[in-house]
């Protein structure tokens, strides 16, 4: 990979080739879920997935301010998350498509992928389920005097369980390292948030005293400072955060979600594609800041698509785990 | 029975021996639930933990199941061994999620990788005049469901040496104590011990019929038998101790010994643990067996408050000498 300009250079205090990780990463995520989609339609995926495009500048931006020993929960809509936190593609399409070599040996699927070895508790496909795992391991990481933070993602779907200001109580009472990130995409499903969510969504954080603020969700350096404010106030000792991320899902709640214009208009979704693509929009700077040219960006667009390529050729040619493993792992 | 020298101890101080010891052996160890730190819990079953240990170890949360259940596996997975304290075992419909959906499936959904070492210590069982919910014994629920284990121990030494064993199990356990049993005494030895998960004792032999019982029944089934010896017949009462892994092998061998079998379990008897137990006899023990398996559980209604009502909803000493003599062919 060539770019043009200097790599060492720093920018809002970030050296261009971190900010040229972060737009590879931003990508990565994209291409990823085009070939999930891919596999979707030509029937390659058992299920369905739910796709995390238009909101990639969330889970970099946030993942991008922590250390791989910090821990994260995710979501049904979770492959963006693991991906930032560091998790290969290979093994991810593999897990996706019930092979062996998945990281869950094909028994988690789209949307239980997890590894310790990145910190990843794990997705979860109860909505809101994850909160109370994220808070035991702040407990943990506190208890224990590790110094790690836990970052707990979820949509705003979840503002609506309570088990999650259960456990908000328990973290602002105890001080816990970990903070709450809600991806406000506008859509519980096929409904619109403003119709399940009353009053001011960060009065909710702050009602128990957790730290809460906003953020332009598509906006990757705006979420990626923010991040580094609220992980370094988080393992310093003070206390939970509440983040709200505005952003936005470019495909239906899941790929097989393709006619929207009951619950939102075609006009929306281009507005938002058009406006307020997050990859798009930071590639803009980085092109106006000299971090990187057009034709560098290109090579990095096409390097990612040729990895994303030969992942899927892996885990397509990946083995099924064998059936008598059906009853292995029940128990430790 | 133990062997070596023993002394008296309640069933509620052999709980809290059990997590004592624990504690001291392993600092990961932690507690936390309502009420679990200077109140000791209303039945008193953690007095001096808080003190011995601190409020860093012995956490007093909100009253917040759901929550501090699901915080109970995080801590587990990333370190802690946490006792997640459950009042009354009613309150387990609040942490259903937690326990069914998290707890049980993050080891098979992780494909083996993440584990949830974590004990929910909870209580079963009726007649404290606490009405429909606070008396229900809900550990069919938890049984039904792959991934969990579940104790129920019916002497303080069994309760000790579960204990025990549950928090050093690698795996999410749930922990039944009858909440009628935390005053029973029995002998539990100074030594250490710890007592194996899906091992089964025979707490009395006999060879005319079984009696299956577990937690608050096996005090039942025990009185039963006794009447039962002087009518003339002999009943073995087994105790399976936990309810998954089930040892089936013992169980069954019983009720081939003595060719008639009842199972006594203060959950309802509908899809219940009793059924279940059954059903294994059944299976196992067809070719010796003189009588259908039958099955004794609480009656099938919300457990009632007033005393001469709720006493007619679960087995009692004289119904189980009853069903058990019916059995043996004597009227």
């Amino acid at each position: 990979m060539t770019i043009a300009t200097d790599q060492s250079k720093v920018i809002e205090g970030v050296k261009a080739d971190h900010w040229t990780r972060i737009y590879r990463r931003m990508v990565m995520i994209r291409e990823f879920e085009d070939q999930v989609n891919e596999l979707y339609m030509r029937a390659l995926m058992p299920g369905l997935a739910h796709l995390y495009v238009g909101e990639e500048a969330v889970a970099v931006g946030i993942c991008e301010a922590l250390r791989q020993t910090d821990y994260i929960t995710s979501t049904h809509r979770g492959h963006g998350h693991c991906l930032a936190k560091g998790a290969s593609p290979d093994r991810m399409f593999a897990e996706l498509l019930g092979k062996e070599a998945g990281y869950c040996r094909g028994k988690g699927g789209s949307m239980h992928i997890a590894d310790p070895a990145t910190g990843n508790l794990g997705a979860n496909a109860i909505v809101g389920g994850s909160a109370g795992i994220a808070t035991g391991a702040a407990l943990s990481s506190k208890r224990l005097d590790t110094g790690q933070v836990t970052v707990c993602f979820f949509g705003e779907g979840a503002l609506g369980q309570g088990v999650l200001y259960e456990v908000m109580n328990l973290a602002a009472l105890w001080k816990l390292p970990v903070i709450y990130v809600c991806e406000n995409n506008l859509y519980n499903e096929y409904t619109h948030y403003s119709e399940t969510t009353a009053g001011d969504m960060l009065a909710r954080g702050a009602a128990f005293g957790v730290h809460a603020e906003g953020v332009d969700g598509q906006d990757v350096r705006a979420v990626y400072a923010t991040a580094q404010r609220l992980v370094e106030r988080a393992r310093k000792g003070e206390g939970p955060a509440f983040l709200v991320c505005d952003t936005y899902r470019y495909h239906g709640h899941h790929v097989g979600d393709i006619n929207r214009e009951y619950y939102r208009s075609k006009q929306e979704e281009q507005e938002w594609k058009t406006k307020r693509d997050p990859i798009k929009n930071f590639a803009g700077w980085m092109i106006q800041q000299r971090v990187a040219d057009e034709m560098a960006l290109e090579e990095i667009r096409k390097n990612v698509r040729v990895e994303m390529k030969a992942a899927v050729e892996f885990a397509i040619a990946a083995p099924y785990p064998k059936p008598e493993e059906a009853d292995e792992n029940v128990y430790a | 029975m133990p062997e070596l020298p023993a002394r008296e101890l309640t069933f509620a101080q052999a709980v809290r021996e059990a997590l004592a010891e624990e504690m001291r052996r392993d600092k990961r160890v932690c507690i936390f639930g309502e009420d679990v730190a200077e109140a000791g819990t209303p039945f008193k079953v953690l007095s001096g933990l808080v003190e011995e240990f601190g409020r860093e170890r012995v956490l007093d949360t909100p009253i917040s199941e759901a929550g501090f259940t699901g915080m109970g596996v995080g801590a587990a997975m990333t370190g802690l061994r946490p006792v997640v304290d459950i009042m009354f075992g009613d309150f387990l419909t609040l942490t259903m999620d937690q326990l069914v959906n998290q707890a049980a499936k993050v080891h098979y959904m992780s494909g083996g990788t993440w584990k949830v070492p974590m004990v929910l210590r909870t209580t079963l069982g009726a007649t404290r005049r606490s009405a429909a919910q606070h008396s229900q014994s809900l550990h069919a629920w938890l049984s039904h469901v792959p991934g969990l284990k579940v104790a129920m121990p019916s002497t303080p030494y069994d309760a000790k040496g579960l204990l025990k064993t549950a928090i050093r199990d690698e795996n999410p356990v749930v922990f039944f104590e009858d909440k009628m049993m935390y005053k029973l005494k029995g002998p539990v030895p100074e030594q250490e011990y710890t007592i194996p998960f899906g091992v089964a004792e025979v707490k009395r032999e006999g060879e005319d019929i079984t009696i299956v019982a577990t937690s608050s029944m096996v005090q039942v089934a025990l009185g039963a038998a006794e009447m039962l010896g002087k009518a003339g017949i002999s009943a073995e009462v087994v105790d399976p101790r936990t309810t998954w892994p089930l040892d089936e092998k013992t169980l069954v061998e019983s009720a081939k010994k003595t060719s008639r079998a009842i199972v006594v379990d203060e959950g309802y008897g509908r899809y219940g643990v009793s059924g279940e137990i059954a059903s294994v006899i059944a299976e196992g023990a067809f070719y010796s067996l003189d009588a259908p398996v039958k099955r004794m559980g609480a009656m099938h209604v919300p457990i009632p408050f007033s005393p001469p009502l709720e006493d007619v909803t679960v087995p009692t000493e004289q119904a189980v000498f009853q069903a058990a003599r019916a059995m043996c062919g004597k009227r």
